[in-house]
């Protein structure tokens, strides 16, 4: 296989996580929620990937993956249920409290591979490797490209036609709008949206972790995310929170995070260079369309 | 040094970088505007702490800390306030930002491994006679002078935001921009000062986690502190006696930590790392309906 097809699979492979969890960001925000989180549910995603494929794999056979990405949705879910009910319950502002998750969820990782899930030597802060049947399919033969990267474009392609075609998707967008609007005009129950959106939103977080370890780093350990649910932002809102943008903006930041780290091991470039992009990239969008918008007649009336 | 006296002086050297961060955000939330930015603010307030204590002098660090605060807060006021982006991305992007650049700019400058440069940090200095106080008097005034400074702070911003006529326009832009203005005062220039104000505290918090306590910068080192500290500024009730208050218990719930390793319980050690993160939670659902946010806190009128 030459070269350039691995930078190219590399990339893609790299694009997995950020596009799943891009669609978690996207999600969320679409609908009024801002689920910083991701970050934390794609680490409770990953751990419980870890344990049910590790636990299952001898019962199950290849089947053990579907459950292990079950696991990690419903895991996502669950930690994103917290920021949830409190937001509903006691109004308490999802950006504290869904970050405060994702560094108790550092912790847990921490906990779990230094503890309960440690492989057996007890000797590297790591669970033992998934076996063969527990891991994604390859795509391209000879590549690291798993089927991870297929399954994030049919979810940005389905959450794409749930926003456009369904009823669902038009709720969704209209509590994000204008909760009073949706509220008063449409009858819709904002508060049950938004929570259900929120545990989505976790759960497609959960599985973005849950593919890693599938398909890429097939064990659980500390630092398993190098910010993927923080990048995930920016390529939510470079795409202007659109799925089907999402694709090509996950890819985008593949390429540059990939790219990257060939800079640091070739020239010594900081390999941070890819994040600081990534922020003055929202940064720019944001103003733009901040000035855009400001152009819009009849606005002020 | 009694355990008791060990912790106390834990919960200050906790409060004392969230707390000036908290205070500087209560100013800035009182006028309207949310700063989640003020990570980026900490960060960068460490990272140009680190380099300006570099030259040698520690007040010169604090004053390298505010500029850099001042900076970050700078951006986040032209696209927030002059250009109207939203707030809230707007400063969850500029944290990134910051976290990123301090990290690249931190391994271009002191190479990629960053041996652990260290920098002299603050000595404490003891305040005679009220150091020997029994109990709280080595907690309270045996500290690194920067945490007297935090001392004056706080009863200085109180008494500029309740008995001052620029105090009550800072307080009135939260609370009805318009009305402010038909009083024709300027209420974005009131939100922008507020924000550079703000800005300047979260860079001096940042300058206390590297001069006066850790000695040297790590990469990601606000650790979460900026949203902490804004969490802070709710359980304080948008309050600055409030918020001191509430960054002061947040400290001594944080010390515990060494309380507990102390004792030896057979408890993970992760679980104290978390403790912080968790008490922030568990302190908003706590005041949950008994804080009233500044009314249009977070958006201009004109904004749907």
């Amino acid at each position: 296989m030459g070269a350039e097809l691995a930078l190219v699979t590399d990339a893609l492979v790299r694009a997995t996580p950020l596009m799943i969890a891009g669609l978690a960001v996207a999600l969320a925000f679409r609908g009024g929620v801002f689920n910083i989180g991701a970050e934390g549910q794609l680490l409770v995603g990953a751990a419980a990937a870890t344990t049910v494929s590790l636990a299952g794999h001898a019962f199950f056979g290849r089947g053990v993956v579907v459950i292990a990405l079950a696991a990690a949705a419903v895991a996502g879910g669950c930690w994103a249920a917290i920021a949830a009910e409190l937001r509903r319950r006691f109004r308490v502002l999802e950006i504290i409290s869904t970050i405060m998750l994702n560094f108790i969820a550092i912790y847990l990782v921490s906990f779990l591979v230094r503890g309960p899930l440690q492989e057996p030597t007890h000797i590297y802060p790591q669970t033992e490797s998934l076996p063969a049947a527990a891991r994604l399919p390859i795509l391209v033969p000879g590549s690291r490209l798993h089927l991870g990267f297929a399954l994030g474009v049919a979810a940005a392609v389905l959450l794409s036609w749930v926003f456009r075609k369904t009823a669902i998707g038009f709720r969704i967008r209209a509590t994000g709008a204008s909760p009073l609007a949706a509220f008063t005009a449409g009858r819709i129950d904002v508060s049950r949206t938004s929570f259900l959106v929120f545990l989505f939103s976790g759960a497609l977080a959960g599985i973005a972790g849950g593919i890693e370890v599938t398909g890429v780093t097939f064990a659980l350990y500390e630092n398993l995310s190098p910010g993927y649910g923080y990048t995930a932002i920016a390529v939510a809102l470079i795409a202007g929170l659109n799925p089907l943008g999402i694709i090509a903006s996950g890819i985008f930041f593949g390429a540059l995070e990939t790219g990257a780290s060939a800079l640091q091991r070739e020239f010594a470039v900081p390999s941070s260079i890819a994040s600081v992009v990534e922020a003055a990239l929202i940064i720019g969008v944001l103003t733009l369309t901040a000035i855009r918008n400001r152009r819009v007649p009849g606005r002020a009336s | 040094m009694s355990a008791v006296e060990s912790f106390l002086e834990g919960a200050i050297r906790t409060a004392t970088p969230l707390a000036f961060a908290a205070i500087g955000e209560t100013v800035v939330e009182r006028c309207g505007v949310i700063n989640i930015g003020l990570e980026g603010a900490i960060i960068a307030g460490a990272f140009g702490g680190f380099v300006a204590a570099g030259s040698g002098s520690i007040w010169l660090g604090f004053l390298g800390s505010a500029a850099a605060g001042v900076l970050v807060a700078a951006v986040f006021a032209i696209i927030t306030i002059r250009v109207r982006a939203d707030q809230i991305i707007t400063g969850t992007a500029i944290s990134l930002f910051c976290l990123g650049l301090t990290a690249m700019l931190y391994q271009q400058l002191y190479g990629a491994t960053g041996a652990a440069l260290s920098i002299p940090t603050m000595a404490t200095t003891e305040i005679p006679v009220l150091a020997s106080i029994p109990v709280v008097g080595r907690a309270l005034f045996a500290q690194p002078s920067i945490t007297y400074v935090l001392y004056l702070i706080i009863p200085l911003v109180w008494w500029w935001m309740y008995h001052t006529h620029a105090g009550l326009a800072v307080r009135a832009t939260g609370e009805d921009p318009r009305a402010v203005i038909a009083a024709g005062i300027p209420a974005r220039r009131i939100q922008i000062l507020c924000v550079l104000f703000g800005g300047a505290m979260g860079g001096i918090a940042g300058g206390v986690l590297v001069i006066a306590q850790a000695g040297s910068f790590a990469e990601g080192m606000s650790a979460g502190r900026g949203f902490i500290a804004i969490a802070i500024v709710v359980l304080g009730r948008w309050h600055p006696l409030g918020v001191a208050a509430a960054a002061l218990i947040f400290g001594a719930a944080s010390a515990l930590q060494y309380f507990f390793q102390a004792l030896g319980w057979p408890v993970p050690y992760q679980l104290f790392l978390a403790l912080p993160y968790v008490l922030t939670l568990c302190g908003l659902a706590g005041i949950a309906g008994r804080a009233v946010a500044p009314a249009s806190l977070g958006r201009w009128p004109d904004q749907t």
